[in-house]
């Protein structure tokens, strides 16, 4: 008697079982969105603004279109100055929005989880970071860049989703996975 | 449950003659099982059990006494004794449930008399509880599989993946986004009693396009008696600190009514390398399944539901920017994220719900045949997340909804003597919704297709021994799309204003064209199959398959970003379909003390569709290699052997090789992704009276793919200076793992037992690496796992 109650018990326990299980499966999500507005949310635009006072020079990498399609376009406004401290901001837009949606701002509010680093070929340059997040590691989105003797080279800009923080300044020691990656071709005289 | 009780002996010093005395039993309710089967293997002849489920050899010499007990609607089982004096055994019939531990590499019932096929039984299936369809397959010669990480695992027979196989559940072709190379099957494992593959067959039933082959995933047929019986089953791993649990329910009545439920939960968390974690590797399942049904011999009906909920974490070391930082994780051989253990499923991940519901019911006609119908619906919603920034952060970037359902009739006729004729038609209609609010353009847009099928299959019984097959089907194919282009692609890139001008609409904005593909496609394909039994349980299949296959929708639409590969993917309009013909043959030898299969196959696939690297773009995120589809032709072919053979009474040693060989012939170079030459070798022991104790050491080594096409390039590293070698293409070294098998069971309750598994995967933690495997650039394979079951039948 025992044995079969206690099979009895079990059945039914089972069966409780199987039963909770099946509604948990039944209530997932199934949310429906059929407006078919498939906005798409891009970084069309990269723009590294350096001012010394009237001397203005940006660096702009612009692709509208995003992956794929038409290749993106970079664009130099002129040469830096030779013995310049230029105080520089970078801009992330989305320019396919009306006014342009400004990434920015996303990535300052998420400091922590991101960092840009700026690479010159040109050894005469230096940037320094002037930002900090709310751990005090260096964001990059201010810096200072100052140029030395005159030349050619290149300038890449990368955005590093999740780095290391704190790292030793140069992205291939900080991990991460890249956002942006972008590399002027510069000229100081 | 001891299945076998020895009473008592007598003790005889004469040969040849002593008396075997036997009573077969129902292992659920004891009952004596009258008419059953008894087959005496040594002197090749038969005996029928009484009323009581008694019977009685006598005159038996000592040595041993094979015995095959058999008895409708009951598992076949096969059990041997050593005779040294008269025995009296109780033999217990399993009528449900359990195929008990029959040591026999293929099951004679097949699908069809003239197909090639090898069969996955319950408790093999059950040794993969908690892992996954194409685990399971993975164990079978000639299957491997494609995985992304460990936990998506896609199934491939004869190197041959995704849209060229075909997948049946419970007599319903599954629609689940299998299209994609990280989309893996969306099948609860627990719920189904079979699974077949056949490599070559009369597969016009389901399908015009099993280039690859065809997994048929069966479901139990019930015997008509009152009963209410079920199992539940734990498991447990020490590799990922998580398991699953099952529990099934079964009543069926007399009058033919039946009713099972069954569920299943799983979850893991971070599984282990040799050397690491794999951090955000975990997932969590959630599945349940339902089916009511009737059936009688003249009518009958069955109902299924069931849900597959997949949340799937993807191995965060994985997800990188650019082809730089796919270098990098090439370069550095460990992941980039080690964190420590948790069960936590972070970004990047799947998560994806499949819903599947059908209905049948068929009626047979007297000196006619059996007409079947059935409608079947799926729903599949497939939403991946990737590492995002701001309010997109929890915003999946795919987010695909795929409605399939279909309508079909099979009418089976067997009035004709030593012909059997299946006839069919089938209407479908698929609806691809690209849920928006993702912020990305979709990879696979807005699509209808239709579908309309017509089969004819003929069986013909040539004589006792031989039998022959044929078919032919026609298949209608229709799409609708509706997908923006990017303007440049559209003119420029692809030419597609030239070629397909009848699609475009006027609509364009933001650089991007609004437009509406539409192609049809009429498909024909056949097959011719050819069995023949001969002395000595030899038998030969032969088989020849022309299969045709319409592109799918990724290969003609796709477009976009691959994280995890650092790739952009490009599907192309102007994709013809593939077209195959394939011969597959097979010498088998059913014997438990030697058998073997030996089955070697060729395929001739003329416009095959392959994604292949193609050149880089520059994108703001820096440099990527654009992948884009294209068709060559190409061949397949190779052997698949099977061996099994009775060392002694209790061991038994089973092997198999998997040899094969895919060529590019418009570029005469390697195909990609082909699965090198692996063999398996196992020595399992068996003893029944030990509680059906069973041991059971496997060998398996992967040798390295020497034959591989090369696709590596360079790539100018601007923050080193320099021109990197990516290196896509190398393929690992070979690894031999090694696993441990044990499993026993007892008595328990008063109808019920308990079943215990020890089982250790990957025994030396070897550190090894897997072509197939599209996370082999940034982590290694899983290392030891210690696997412990606990089964219960009730």
């Amino acid at each position: 008697m025992k044995n079969i109650k206690s099979i009895k018990t079990i059945k039914f326990l089972a069966l409780l079982f199987v039963s909770s299980i099946a509604f948990v499966g039944c209530s997932s999500d199934d949310d429906h969105g059929d407006d078919h507005d498939h906005e798409e949310e891009l970084i069309t635009t990269v723009r590294y603004t350096l001012t010394n006072g009237t001397d203005v020079v940006t660096l702009e990498f612009q692709d509208l279109d995003g992956e794929g399609g038409a290749e993106g376009t970079f664009d130099v406004s002129g040469p830096l100055t030779a013995n310049t401290t230029y105080s520089g901001v970078i801009q992330l837009l989305n320019e396919t929005e009306s006014p342009a949606d400004n990434i920015t701002l996303e990535v300052e509010d998420e400091g922590d989880d991101h960092e840009f680093f700026y690479t010159p070929t040109i050894s005469d340059i230096t940037v320094s970071k002037d930002d900090l997040d709310e751990d005090g590691n260096p964001v990059g989105i201010l810096t200072t860049l100052v140029t030395g003797g005159a030349g050619t080279g290149s300038l890449t800009i990368e955005l590093i989703h999740e780095p290391t923080k704190p790292n030793d300044g140069t992205s291939i020691n900080a991990g991460g996975s890249t956002d942006i990656e972008v590399t002027f071709s510069i000229e100081v005289q | 449950m001891g299945v076998l009780i020895a009473i008592s002996s007598f003790s005889y010093s004469q040969n040849c003659n002593y008396i075997f005395l036997g009573e077969v039993k129902d292992f659920h309710d004891g009952t004596a099982i009258e008419s059953a089967t008894i087959h005496i293997k040594e002197s090749d002849t038969y005996l029928i059990s009484d009323l009581d489920g008694k019977f009685k050899i006598e005159n038996l010499c000592s040595g041993t006494l094979t015995l095959t007990i058999s008895h409708i609607g009951c598992e076949t089982k096969t059990v041997s004794y050593s005779i040294e004096n008269d025995v009296f055994k109780i033999i217990s019939l399993e009528h449900h449930l359990e195929e008990l531990n029959e040591v026999v590499v293929n099951s004679h019932l097949k699908t069809e008399g003239t197909s090639i096929e090898q069969t996955l039984n319950k408790a093999d299936l059950e040794k993969y509880t908690d892992k996954s369809l194409g685990d399971a397959l993975n164990s079978v010669s000639g299957v491997s599989s494609l995985n992304t990480g460990n936990t998506i695992v896609k199934p491939m027979i004869h190197g041959l993946h995704s849209s060229r196989l075909l997948i049946i559940n419970n007599n319903v072709r599954m629609f689940d986004q299998e299209w994609g190379d990280e989309h893996a099957p969306n099948i609860d494992i627990n719920a189904s009693n079979k699974v077949e593959v056949i490599k070559g067959a009369n597969t016009l039933k389901y399908g015009s396009d099993a280039i690859g082959g065809l997994i048929l995933i069966q479901p139990k047929r019930y015997v008509a008696r009152d009963s209410l019986f079920g199992s539940t089953m734990l498991s447990l791993n020490s590799n990922g600190r998580g398991g699953n649990v099952n529990s099934e329910l079964i009543k069926t009545y007399k009058s033919g009514f039946y009713g099972r439920i069954q569920t299943s939960y799983k979850q893991f968390g971070d599984f282990e390398g040799p050397d690491y974690k794999l951090t955000n590797s975990g997932l969590k399942n959630i599945n349940a399944s339902a089916r009511i049904g009737y059936r009688s011999f003249e009518k009958g009906f069955d109902a299924y539901y069931s849900v597959v909920s997949n949340e799937l974490g993807i191995l965060q070391a994985s997800h990188i920017g650019n082809v730089n930082d796919l270098v990098t994780a090439i370069n550095s051989r460990t992941p980039r994220v080690i964190e420590d253990f948790s069960y936590d499923i972070d970004y990047p991940k799947q998560n994806i719900l499949h819903n599947l519901a059908k209905i049948e019911a068929y009626k047979r006609f007297k000196n006619f045949g059996k007409l079947s119908v059935q409608y079947d619906m799926q729903i599949n919603r497939r939403k991946e997340y990737d590492l995002r920034r701001g309010d997109l952060a929890n915003t999946p970037v795919i987010d695909l909804r795929l409605f399939t359902n279909s309508l079909q009739t099979n009418l089976n006729t067997d009035a004709i003597d030593n012909l059997k004729l299946d006839t069919g038609v089938l209407v479908r209609y698929q609806q691809n919704d690209a849920i928006s609010g993702t912020g990305v353009s979709p990879l696979i847009p807005d699509f209808e297709k239709y579908d309309a099928s017509i089969y004819a299959i003929g069986n013909f019984d040539l004589n006792d021994s031989s039998e022959l097959s044929a078919g032919a089907r026609y298949d209608f194919t229709r799409i609708n799309a509706e997908k923006l282009y990017n303007l440049t692609d559209w003119e420029e890139t692809y030419n597609y204003d030239e070629l397909f001008p009848q699609f475009e609409t006027n609509t364009v904005e933001n650089s991007k064209i609004l437009t509406r593909p539409e192609f049809t496609f009429h498909n024909i394909s056949a097959n011719v199959g050819y069995s023949k039994q001969f002395n000595n349980n030899i038998s030969l299949f032969v088989n020849y398959g022309l299969a045709t296959r319409v592109p799918n929708p990724s290969e003609l639409f796709s477009d976009g970003l691959h994280h995890s590969a650092a790739r952009i993917e490009t599907g192309l309009l102007t994709l013809n379909k593939e077209f195959a013909n394939k011969f597959v043959a097979s010498l088998e030898r059913n014997n438990q003390n030697f058998g073997f299969s030996i089955s070697p196959y060729f395929k001739h696939i003329n416009d095959y569709i392959q994604l292949i690297p193609v050149g880089i773009t520059t994108t703001i995120r820096g440099a990527f290699p654009v992948w884009e589809y294209n068709q060559i032709n190409a061949q397949i072919f190779g052997v698949d052997i099977d061996v099994n053979k009775k060392i002694t009474d209790k061991f038994n040693y089973k092997g198999s090789i998997s040899l094969l060989k895919g060529e590019n012939l418009t570029e005469d170079i390697p195909l990609i992704h082909m699965p090198s030459t692996n063999f398996t070798n196992s020595i399992s022991y068996y003893n029944d009276e030990l509680n059906q104790l069973s041991i059971n050491l496997t060998h398996k080594t992967v040798l390295q793919q020497n034959e591989f096409p090369d696709y590596n390039f360079y790539t100018f590293n601007p923050i080193l200076q320099e021109d990197v070698y990516v290196d896509i293409s190398s393929t690992p070294p070979a690894y031999s793992l090694f696993s441990f098998n044990s499993s026993v069971s007892f008595k328990a309750f008063k109808t019920g037992s308990l079943k215990l598994e020890l089982n250790v995967e990957n025994l030396l933690n070897t550190k090894y690496n897997e072509y197939l495997n599209r996370q082999r650039y940034f982590s290694d394979e899983l290392g030891r796992n210690i696997n412990l079951k606990i089964k219960i039948n009730y």
